[in-house]
């Protein structure tokens, strides 16, 4: 990025950090995690350690970040190498990015940067100089922020009804971006290590289930064992999505008994369902315990958005609330070919050519590499 | 602290303190070593660890959970006692692991019984009782079946690999995992392996005693067919081959199958410098960002050195590419070795 974007940029960033200090909070046992920062054009400081909100203050006050970040993990000793921090637990957070929704939306929110000219095209091969080094960027799209939140509450759901946390224990968070972070706190689940959480990645993506949990054998099937609509878990959830009533499910029975390829025909319906009602959270997420977690109430610098925490998903539209720079009217140099909502405003498409926006808005298509102050 | 009957010792002999048990019966090592009576329960005690090295289990004497005969009870003891100074008189590791669990597969069929026995509740509270004590894992019947905690069964089945472990292919509600009887004891036999293996582990070495030698040596001797040589072929898995074509065709290959592909390629003993060209057709490929990452994984700057991941993450995050040549392996390292 060009000086004069990370001066403008850093600009807004800094009068962020001292009228919205109040959304940044140390999280719980504070002393006890890694915390770490970014700056633009600079690489990852981590293997810090603050002990209250004073001292992250004054880490933003004086670096002025672009990212920061804390673990979910707390440790003895946590500004030591990993190897020596001796991790104690972890929180258990999920990663729903509405990009691993892969929704056919996708492509009219999405435009290229090229890596050679850096300028903007609607096709991952440059329109302006034929390069195939593009960088994909993608804009807001309410349609991706409804499907994000049907996961989320098929995420809640799983959490409380099968796996016993309680709901006022669990957090959303608009990511910054284009996704949510879903914190569920609970005291045994805390202390569980990544293999043990890669299982817990894979029930809620309802991912690896076989046909005989389902009720389906190989070999003379049952038609008594097939799972029932009613059932808690996820033999009612798959006995809901895939026969629908309970003619659907006696129709099923039956045509079970008849086809000798019923085992595999039930496969493909397994992995149909799995598609709809297992949860598309990012397993790699989950599975980290030694991970740096963008801090809710902090800027994300691929938008200039911040994480926000979100009570109700009802009704809840991170584009317009999240944007909280400022928003001083700014003018940069745009070039943007798909039209976009932020701070409760409409925005685009630009062909390349001086704009004025306000600045949340021109540090969002700085953030995209779709504009530039230069 | 469990108090047991002699029944429960009988079935459960790993919960007697070898020390105080021998001298409660007012009896030294010695003694079996010399005294042509005693001699026939080390021939028994070589018996039970010969079965175990054959992958069978031990037949006990008794029948429906209770020794059949007064005389049947030390024997029951005592061999399995005198097992643990005749293992670690020869001090061969590959028998102890065997050794204990084919105990916890002969204890984890008594527990099962003790479990569904809705007929005696004495019996399923003492197997309640066991599992507390041994492993800190709280099971309550509910019906038919016993419930457990989910972080409890998930420290257990993650060692399986039988798909039907999964937490997903579980009845799973209000933070609790259902299991049969059966189930919930084969969850907790490998541990209880472990439990047994701990005891033989942390147990006194004692020298030499007499009358125990030819025991011994047959036992070294036995160990000597466990050790099995092992071939690579040399080839990369399946899952490693398809990152190296994604990476050729100059697709994106996601950050988790870059982390894949580096830390199976270190780990295999290539240098850094040999494995980052590999990354040269990433449409996202950046020079030093790339050996800073390899380094990391490598260890390089005195870090941890990563691993690759396993097959079943590896299936998790939609890498996987088994072909029949993987052969039942977890680890993608395990390709190629045939024995």
């Amino acid at each position: 990025m060009n000086e004069t974007d990370v001066v403008f940029l850093e600009g807004l960033f800094k009068k962020y950090y001292f009228e919205h200090f109040d959304l940044i909070k140390a999280p719980e046992r504070a002393s006890e995690r890694e915390f770490g920062y970014q700056r633009i054009n600079s690489g990852m400081n981590r293997h810090i350690s603050l002990a209250d909100d004073e001292e992250l203050r004054l880490l933003l006050a004086q670096n002025i970040p672009s990212d920061v970040y804390c673990s979910n993990a707390c440790y003895a000793f946590p500004a030591m190498p990993m190897k020596e921090k001796d991790w104690k637990e972890a929180d258990l957070i999920f990663d729903i990015d509405s990009k691993d929704l892969a929704l056919p939306c996708r492509a009219s929110h999405t435009v290229y940067v090229c890596n050679e000219c850096a300028r903007a095209s609607n096709a991952d091969k440059c329109a302006h100089c034929g390069s195939a080094k593009t960088e994909k960027k993608s804009l807001p799209c309410d349609k991706c922020i409804d499907a994000s939140k049907k996961e989320v509450e098929k995420l809640r759901n799983i959490l409380t009804d099968d796996l016993g946390v309680a709901d006022d224990m669990i957090e959303v968070y608009f990511s910054g971006n284009e996704g949510f972070h879903v914190y569920a706190f609970d005291a045994e689940l805390q202390k569980t290590g990544s293999k043990e959480r890669s299982q817990l990645a894979d029930y809620i993506m309802f991912n690896g289930i076989i046909p005989e949990t389902m009720g389906m054998k190989r070999h003379r099937p049952d038609r008594s064992l097939l799972a029932d609509l009613g059932e808690r878990g996820w033999r009612g959830r798959f006995a809901r999505d895939a026969y629908g009533s309970k003619t659907g499910r006696t129709k099923a029975a039956t045509q079970m008994k008849k086809d000798p390829d019923g085992y595999s025909k039930f496969e493909s319906q397994l992995a149909d369902s799995a598609g709809r009602i297992g949860v598309k959270i990012d397993p790699n997420v989950t599975t980290d315990i030694h991970r740096i977690f963008r801090m809710p109430g902090s800027i994300n610098s691929k938008s200039g958005l911040s994480k926000i925490r979100c009570s109700r998903l009802d009704g809840f539209d991170p584009y317009a609330e999240a944007a909280l720079l400022d928003d001083v009217p700014a003018e940069v140099s745009a070039e943007c070919p798909v039209k976009f909502s932020l701070g409760g405003q409409k925005f685009g498409p630009y062909e390349r050519g001086r704009i004025t926006v306000p600045a949340y808005a021109a540090a969002y298509m700085i953030c995209k590499k779709l504009a530039t102050t230069a | 602290m469990l108090v047991l009957g002699q029944d429960e010792f009988a079935k459960y002999p790993f919960l007697a303190d070898a020390g105080e048990y021998l001298k409660d019966k007012g009896f030294t090592l010695e003694q079996f070593g010399t005294d042509p009576d005693l001699r026939m329960l080390i021939d028994k005690a070589f018996e039970r660890i010969q079965a175990a090295a054959d992958g069978a289990i031990y037949k006990s004497e008794l029948t429906d959970g209770k020794v059949t005969s007064e005389a049947a009870l030390p024997r029951e003891v005592f061999s399995f006692l005198l097992a643990i100074v005749l293992l670690k008189l020869c001090g061969m590791r590959t028998l102890f692991n065997r050794f204990a669990l084919a105990e916890a597969r002969r204890a984890e069929k008594y527990l099962e019984r003790d479990l569904g026995n809705i007929a005696d509740k004495s019996r399923e509270d003492l197997a309640i009782r066991i599992i507390d004590d041994l492993f800190s894992v709280r099971i309550k019947r509910d019906g038919d079946d016993f419930a457990i905690p989910v972080p409890d069964y998930l420290k257990y089945s993650v060692n399986f690999y039988e798909r039907e472990w999964k937490l997903v292919n579980r009845r799973v509600y209000g933070g609790l995992v259902y299991l049969t009887p059966h189930e919930t004891i084969r969850l907790l036999r490998a541990e209880l392996g472990v439990y047994i293996a701990s005891k033989i582990t942390r147990a006194r070495t004692p020298q030499m005693i007499q009358g125990f030698e030819d025991h011994v040596g047959r036992l070294v001797d036995l160990a000597k067919k466990f050790a099995t040589p092992v071939v690579y072929t040399g080839e990369y898995p399946p899952c490693i081959k398809h990152a190296i074509d994604v990476l050729e065709r100059g697709e994106n290959l996601p950050h988790s199958g870059r982390f894949m592909l580096g830390a199976y390629l270190l780990s295999r003993g290539q240098a850094v410098e040999d494995v980052a060209p590999l990354f040269k057709n990433a449409p996202d490929y950046n020079e030093r960002v790339t050996l800073y990452q390899l380094n990391n994984l490598a260890g390089s700057d005195g870090g941890t050195q990563y691993s690759c991941p396993t097959c079943d993450k590896l299936r998790t995050q939609d890498l996987c590419f088994a072909t029949s040549e993987c052969d039942g392996i977890t680890h993608p390292m395990q390709f190629g070795r045939k024995k």
